[in-house]
């Protein structure tokens, strides 16, 4: 047979779909689906064919965790985040924690310490005091936690069936540390991709809560807060260290793609080499899911220059909750913008962002 | 993992693999397909093209429960989703499958209420939490989904869930198989046999294709060794001029099936005349219905179901691709018009659909070194 004329083809049809995918999303639903929300890759077209336009900010441009705002000099980090997560109380964590911790960390892995967080709760009509009260105690203790000041706030009550228990959206505020050069188009071949932790925790602790799949296993989310981790990578690392990004929605897999993409570099993947707990091993495998793809709460992905590699795995590794961590690849020149992952069975294969995610309001 | 591990060990992949190469005849071409999507999926995400030599061409067949499902039976389950009262219920991989007018997701933000589920027991649930509303199931896929299907509704009826129903889609691998080996444009030397369907039927159903179509057939797993090791034996067979059904899968699959669930079908479906397939056409006693017994907790007898059969849309090549015709890059829209975010062909939705699967997991072919 034509093997070679085929295999050709096959190339540059390759090529054009590469071609297409490294084009900027364009926005064409005509309503807001669940998997608008879910981090993957209708998410992207919605940020990047219709937020992104519309606004014209260079600093939102960055598609970072946090955007910075330089005041007389001094680099100020900010970031929003809204938390919606189903059922709002979970092993290992609530609503109100990850509240705290999900934006303290956006401001984290973009290089500041965070120090001001603004909090604002949508209620809905006949939620049960003692629920709130809980909340609002752990919210208190993850601000405490993790070092910062809750300095304003707003409440707002709609009616029963409106929303779902509460919503909180809170804003942070974070001084841009100077040891920090962080960029996600920083990134160069030869440079680690580190984790800074086991993956796949928050999601499948979500999932296994809900009680859908009566699945006789409890995992416990992640949340935690990353600053010491950061701050621990920032000393030992310094400007070897290229970028961070939090593995929220889409998991460590969308993370990567974005970093592949925006630096315009491949990522190779050890699959063997990533640190999954077998819990969510055994959950992830019965259920179809790639452990890549499942959100995290407390875990960064970290890019470092090769020279750097080893002293921040250990920073990391003596980082709470950082036993696991991992060096888990390695950043390449070409495919440019794609993730591969080499398999524990010896073959590659294509690591790609999800369309959606199969379990929406995980945070 | 244990017993998941040992079946995607590195190195004994590796010896299955230089076996493989020691049985090709050199200046032979061989095209084995794989029946079921699970071992697409498998064999994309393990990259076990990277282990056979490029003489050994492994074509995708039809056995991808979601990409056989055609774009009127879609229509149809959006219709009944939207009937008042209704709790429409499905697999997570059917909600993004395009109807002539979108998809079970869309209808989902339009106001119908669409819920995933991963077992038709949990649509049974639902029905029970909420007996003041309609609880439809979306039953799709081959023997092996349909006796949890049957089940589910002897469990309804003997518990008198009057709001449960199914909208069954259940078919059958026999007939398009044949359907397949009939097919003029079709060179195959062989099957990797479907692994969890056997395991409802037995292997005995595929004996037909030795005896009446002459290729060899091997009942796989589908962890990346048994993958490999039934492509070893398929090979062994051509070698050797032997034509039969072997059963690679013997830790799941009896040769004789599962007699329980066979007696579960038979108790709650009966064959239909003739079902539509995906980019096949109809294919005559490929598809199940409820039975007279089961009728009342028939969705399509108890609302309104349209019926209307829709050309599969033009540029689509999914018929071709499922019957292995072309490979998936092939098709004239794969990749460009048809991604996994805007599908137009069903075997771009499922990650079991061999487009989906090599879009996902192979658009990196071999030739290309990683720098």
């Amino acid at each position: 047979m034509a093997g070679t004329a085929a295999s050709d083809r096959e190339q540059r049809i390759l090529g054009i779909i590469e071609t297409a995918r490294a084009k900027r999303p364009k926005f064409r639903d005509d309503r807001i689906t669940m998997a608008h929300g879910a981090g993957g890759k209708a998410t992207a077209a919605l940020i990047e064919g219709l937020l992104l336009p519309a606004f014209a900010s260079p600093a939102l441009d960055e598609l970072g965790d946090a955007g910075v705002v330089t005041v007389d000099g001094t680099a100020l980090a900010l970031t929003t985040d809204s938390f919606v997560v189903k059922p709002i109380r979970f092993p290992g964590g609530s609503i109100g924690e990850l509240a705290v911790n999900g934006t303290a960390n956006d401001l984290a892995v973009a290089g500041a310490k965070p120090l001001a967080l603004t909090l604002s709760l949508i209620l809905e009509e006949g939620l049960e005091a003692g629920v709130l009260r809980d909340e609002i105690e752990a919210i208190a203790r993850a601000a405490e936690a993790a070092e910062v000041t809750i300095v304003a706030g707003d409440t707002k009550v709609v009616e029963r069936g409106h929303a779902d228990q509460m919503y909180i959206c809170t804003t942070g505020m974070g001084r841009v540390d100077p040891r920090a050069q962080l960029s996600p188009r920083g990134l160069q071949p030869g440079d680690r991709i580190l984790v800074s932790g086991s993956i796949g925790e928050h999601g499948t602790a979500i999932m296994l809560a809900r009680g859908e799949f009566e699945l006789g296993a409890t995992v416990e989310s992640d949340t935690r807060p990353l600053w010491p981790a950061v701050d621990a990578l920032l000393d030992r690392a310094g400007p070897a260290l290229r970028c961070l990004r939090d593995a929220t929605r889409g998991g460590v897999a969308s993370v990567l793609n974005e970093l592949a993409r925006a630096s315009g570099v491949a990522m190779l993947v050890r699959e063997a080499a990533v640190p999954v707990p077998p819990m969510v091993a055994g959950a992830a495998e019965l259920l179809g899911i790639d452990p890549m793809h499942v959100a995290n709460e407390g875990v960064l992905v970290a890019i470092v220059a090769p020279e750097q590699a080893d002293a921040a795995l250990e920073a990391l590794r003596a980082a709470p909750g950082g036993a696991q961590a991992a060096e888990i690849g390695e950043v390449k020149t070409s495919p440019s913008g794609m993730v591969l992952v080499e398999t524990a069975f010896g073959g590659k294969r294509v690591m790609d962002q999800l369309v959606g995610d199969p379990l929406p309001r995980i945070c | 993992m244990k017993f998941v591990d040992e079946f995607r060990d590195a190195d004994f992949g590796r010896t299955l693999a230089a076996e493989i190469l020691a049985t090709v005849g050199p200046g032979h071409h061989y095209k084995l397909m794989e029946v079921c999507g699970g071992h697409t999926h498998s064999i994309y995400k393990y990259g076990i093209d990277d282990l056979l030599p490029e003489n050994v061409e492994l074509v995708h067949g039809p056995g991808c429960p979601v990409c056989v499902i055609p774009m009127g039976r879609v229509d149809d389950a959006i219709a009944v989703a939207h009937e008042p009262g209704v709790i429409f219920t499905c697999f997570g991989d059917m909600m993004r499958v395009p109807g002539s007018n979108g998809t079970l997701l869309e209808a989902k933000a339009r106001g119908a209420d669409v819920r995933m589920v991963y077992s038709p027991l949990d649509a049974l649930r639902i029905a029970k939490q909420h007996p003041d509303r309609e609880v439809v199931f979306f039953a799709i896929g081959f023997e092996t989904t349909a006796p949890s299907t049957a089940l589910t509704l002897r469990r309804a009826r003997a518990e008198g869930v009057g709001n449960f129903s199914c909208f069954c889609n259940h078919v059958t691998i026999v007939p398009p198989l044949r359907a397949l080996l009939d097919s003029p444009d079709l060179r195959l030397d062989g099957f990797i046999g479907p692994g969890h369907v056997s395991t409802v039927v037995g292997a005995r159903p595929l004996e037909f294709i030795p005896a009446d179509y002459g290729k060899p057939v091997v009942v796989s797993g589908f962890e990346p060794v048994d993958i490999l090791q039934s492509v070893l034996m398929l090979l062994r067979q051509l070698a050797d001029g032997r034509c039969e059904v072997e059963n690679q899968y013997r830790r799941v699959v009896p040769y004789e099936g599962n007699l329980k669930a066979l007696e579960v079908m038979a108790e709650v479906f009966e064959l239909r005349p003739h079902f539509e397939w995906r980019g096949l056409g109809f294919i005559s006693q490929s598809g199940l219905k409820l039975s007279e017994a089961y009728a009342e907790l028939d969705a399509e007898l108890r609302f309104a179901v349209p019926g209307v059969r829709v050309a599969d849309p033009k540029a689509c090549q999914c018929g071709e691709v499922l019957k292995g015709v072309i490979k998936p890059w092939e098709c004239k829209v794969f990749g460009t018009a048809c991604t996994p975010e805007r599908p137009i062909g069903t075997c771009m939705v499922s990650s079991e659909g061999a487009c989906a699967a090599y879009y996902n997991y192979g658009r990196f072919a071999r030739e290309r070194e990683l720098v």
